[in-house]
């Protein structure tokens, strides 16, 4: 490699993190190539508390209300919240990533773990905000050691994370036994060139000698990455330890964190055997319960899934070790495929560690395209995360093409010889590699299904209608991996999410599909309420969600809401009192939430979105779109025409039974949405009151101001 | 073979000379909470809580800082540890201790300073074959 240049540095003073705040965030414009600290108000801290919160705050300041997602004045921020580091809690150690999003055109937030966010923490900054465009290649550097942040030229050749990220560990850690203090983010080839890109956050680990990838997936963080011209951001910092938050109450918080600890000892073995599969455990639940997309959402439910069960993936991934992506994270979910030898592509032959599947790459990239080989998913993962592509819009955008394929939208001319049939995992490859090396019908599978939809009924005159059915898309990002149709809930909690359908607002399907626990419209938008905002928080926090709940306490079942866990919702409430020293209920926690999510959907409406009419899911989300979708579950819609819609179905046929399933599947969506609205306090049209801003805390002039166009 | 403090109860009169001998050592202070063994009284034998090497916790540990030296003890990196607990939720006998404003785990390393104190011969150095 040729020798690196310094372009530009800033010295700071090193601070010990107070109370979990370092109360200063870093601000890089590349165009300029200023650096500087802005500091952060008590304002900041009450109305925004941190992570997301915070990143969202920023990036409101430096967009425009035209800005779009390749703008110099666009910005990535990543922040990491108050409780973020700690090493006591379990699944504390993320980072939260905002930008405007070349898919949706509204800020996308993801939540990545892996270590970069701990260490640029300690290193002295509550989140990082990069603006401008650079003229050249650039590694940001931060030394949380020294003080220091540079720009720094990279004339680096190699672009791929899963090589990227571990040279530049070589080459940034003081010795060879020092890696694990460096933290690299980086995307890959295919985010040149395809919005359905990710960003990777590395973690060295130390038993594998190797870089572990973790991936901030969706919306296109990866294509404004490499718009910008960055390879990477590389953070050093040496000094972690349990206290680096500076917490107030240091016992309360290790004690929290080993009660947890000792509750997933006792109990992972026999609830999600997280330690053993990850979330791939959930493959042969989704299927059990026809829950599983299979065919770009058609089924849910197919024999053949058990090739992709979780056993399966159990025999590919290394088993006991400890494998959390940040430290102190005894769920340990993030498995990894060692000596793993693609069979295409730039590293065919070559012995490679994969980070995953989990679930959502395990539908998205298997059962959604009837691949049914664990090593074909395994292929796509790799070679998704090392160029920077999201698996859930790949796959899901795979998925679109390979019906359109089926249908004659597509054929064999149009794709450029690519065989798009069902389950042919070749075909799937060679859309990956186009994707990366910039050419070929990949670049138009990497566009999105909003993008695809427009390109097919203009070039082949494919009916727009159909293709908005079968579109699994809204908002412009692609649908993440359950099937909602049977879950009126569930189809809210995707297509009301901010950023898109993605299941980290809201999963319901079990409380409302299985369990019946929320029959009304009000149960419904109550519960639409409670966990968008609950699950918001853990954004707020530089936390990960999946200790909530997929560990529970032994005795949760016996309590007043054990879908809430009220156990570690209590303990929530404690860490963050003994890190920061600030009261805090239940009560409160929502709150918190609530504002910075009230203040998300003001900003996407700011950015020309937020409409009711955004809020709009395809039809395939919610019902049968084809015959044989309404015949699979014969059974069930003909009864919910006779017992919900009072029709007799006999001697309708298949056509008429639809017409009259989905006019009342569809009526009854809108009735939801309208509950949901009134219960969040916004207008029919989706709109937050200002009295609602108001109740909320979150009536600061800008934002009602943005609102006023609006009413 | 590795070497292990080895607990006989029977022979335990519960007077907990070890917990002072061991805690004095290093923590340079008298406290139960502070000792890498622990007795508990019970209305028959004493219950003795002390590491036997087993390795449970080194397979856990995330940055390594915990390792078996050549006699077949496990070891606590200060140095390395960032203090999760993760070891303290593994062990299997609930040998792996902390204490109150304290951040690095500690254990028993079969140093051999309490069968000094014990005037019952109820804890000695031995060694073991791996399980």
């Amino acid at each position: 490699m040729k020798e690196r240049k310094l372009l530009a540095e800033f010295s700071y003073e090193l601070k010990p993190v107070q109370k979990g705040y370092n109360r200063r965030t870093l601000y890089i414009n590349l165009t300029d190539r200023q650096i500087k600290a802005k500091p952060v108000t008590e304002m900041m801290i009450d109305k925004f508390v941190g992570g997301k919160g915070f990143d969202l705050y920023l990036m409101w300041q430096g967009v425009k209300d035209d800005t779009r997602w390749n703008d110099p004045e666009n910005e990535l921020c990543i922040s990491f919240g108050p409780l973020c580091g700690n090493t006591s809690y379990p699944g504390s150690g993320k980072s939260i990533v905002t930008t405007i999003s070349p898919l949706t055109g509204i800020p996308v937030d993801c939540n990545v773990g892996g270590h970069f966010g701990p260490y640029a923490k300690f290193s002295g900054w509550d989140a990082i905000e990069i603006q401008g465009k650079s003229d050249e290649e650039v590694i940001v550097y931060i030394d949380g050691d020294k003080g220091l942040v540079q720009i720094l030229s990279a004339p680096d050749e190699e672009i791929n994370s899963h090589i990227l990220a571990e040279r530049l560990i070589t080459e940034f850690a003081d010795s060879p036994d020092k890696h694990q203090f460096v933290s690299v983010v980086s995307s890959g080839k295919g985010a040149e060139h395809v919005p359905i890109s990710c960003l990777n956050f590395s973690f060295w680990d130390k038993r594998r000698q190797v870089a572990r990838l973790k991936q901030a997936g969706r919306g296109g963080t990866g294509m404004v990455f490499r718009n910008k011209q960055i390879k990477a951001l590389v953070v050093k910092y040496s000094g972690l330890k349990g206290d680096t938050n500076h917490p107030v109450d240091l016992e309360t918080l290790q004690k929290t964190g080993l009660k947890l600890h000792r509750e997933i000892e006792a109990g992972d073995a026999t609830q999600c055997h997280m330690r053993e599969v990850g979330t791939a455990h959930l493959m042969e639940i989704m299927n059990d319960y026809d829950l599983l997309p299979i065919r770009n959402f058609k089924y849910g439910q197919m024999d053949e899934a058990v090739g992709l069960a979780s056993w399966e993936f159990k025999k590919l991934f290394t088993q006991g070790m400890p494998d959390g992506c940040w430290y102190g994270c005894s769920l340990s979910c993030c498995k990894a495929v060692d000596n793993f030898v693609p069979r295409s592509g730039p590293y065919k032959g070559q012995k490679v560690c994969v980070d995953g599947p989990e679930y959502e790459t395990a539908a998205g990239c298997g059962s959604n395209l009837c691949i049914w080989d664990p090593r074909d998913v395994v292929e796509l993962n790799f070679y998704c995360d090392t160029y920077g592509i999201d698996t859930i819009s790949f796959g899901t955008s795979v998925a679109f093409a390979m019906e359109c394929f089926e249908y004659g939208i597509l054929n064999l001319e149009r794709t450029g010889g690519i065989d798009l049939s069902w389950g042919n995992a070749d075909g799937a490859f060679e859309l990956i590699h186009q994707m990366a090396a910039g050419k070929g019908f990949g670049l138009i599978v990497g566009k999105g299904v909003r993008q695809m939809k427009e390109i097919f009924a203009r070039e082949y005159g494919a009916d727009p209608k159909l293709l908005q059915d079968i579109g699994m898309e809204a908002k412009g990002l692609e649908y993440s991996q359950y099937m909602s149709k049977e879950s009126l809930a569930q189809q809210g909690g995707y297509t009301l999410a901010l950023k898109g359908p993605q299941h980290d607002e809201a999963w319901l399907i079990f409380m409302d599909m299985v369990n019946n626990h929320i029959p009304t419209f009000e149960d419904k938008a109550e519960a639409l309420h409670y966990f968008p905002m609950f699950r918001t928080w853990f954004g707020l926090q530089g936390l990960c969600k999946l200790p909530w709940n997929d560990i529970e306490p032994a005795n949760n079942a016996e309590t007043d809401e054990p879908a809430k866990v009220p156990e570690h919702v209590q303990n929530y409430v404690d860490i963050y009192t003994a890190i920061t020293g600030k009261p805090l209920d239940k009560h409160e926690l929502i709150r918190q939430s609530e504002r910075v999510y009230n203040f998300q959907k003001v900003f996407c409406m700011r950015m020309g979105r937020g409409r009711r009419v955004d809020d709009l899911p395809p039809y395939r989300a919610v019902g049968p779109v084809t015959e044989e979708e309404y015949l699979s579950r014969q059974e069930r819609y003909d009864n919910l025409l006779k017992t919900k819609q009072g029709i007799d179905p006999e001697g309708k046929s298949t056509v008429e039974k639809m017409k009259l399933l989905r006019e009342y599947r569809e009526g009854q969506y809108q009735q939801l949405v309208d509950a949901v609205y009134r219960r969040k306090g916004w207008t029919p049209e989706g709109v937050p009151t200002p009295e609602h801003l108001q109740k909320i805390g979150m009536d600061l002039p800008e934002v009602l101001e943005v609102v006023k166009r609006h009413l | 073979m590795r070497k292990i403090l080895k607990p006989y109860p029977e022979l335990c009169l519960a007077c907990k000379a070890c917990e002072s001998a061991c805690s004095n050592l290093y923590f340079k202070e008298d406290s139960a909470l502070k000792s890498r063994i622990r007795i508990t009284e019970t209305a028959s034998q004493p219950l003795m809580n002390v590491c036997n090497q087993c390795q449970a916790c080194v397979k856990v540990c995330p940055t390594l800082a915990l390792t078996v030296n050549s006699q077949g003890v496990v070891m606590v990196d200060k140095n390395l540890c960032i203090n999760c607990y993760m070891c303290i939720a593994a062990c299997p006998t609930g040998s792996m201790f902390r204490h109150q404003g304290g951040l690095v785990p500690f254990k028993c390393i079969a140093c051999g300073a309490c069968t000094k104190a014990c005037p019952a011969d109820a804890i000695r150095i031995e060694q073991e074959k791996e399980v």
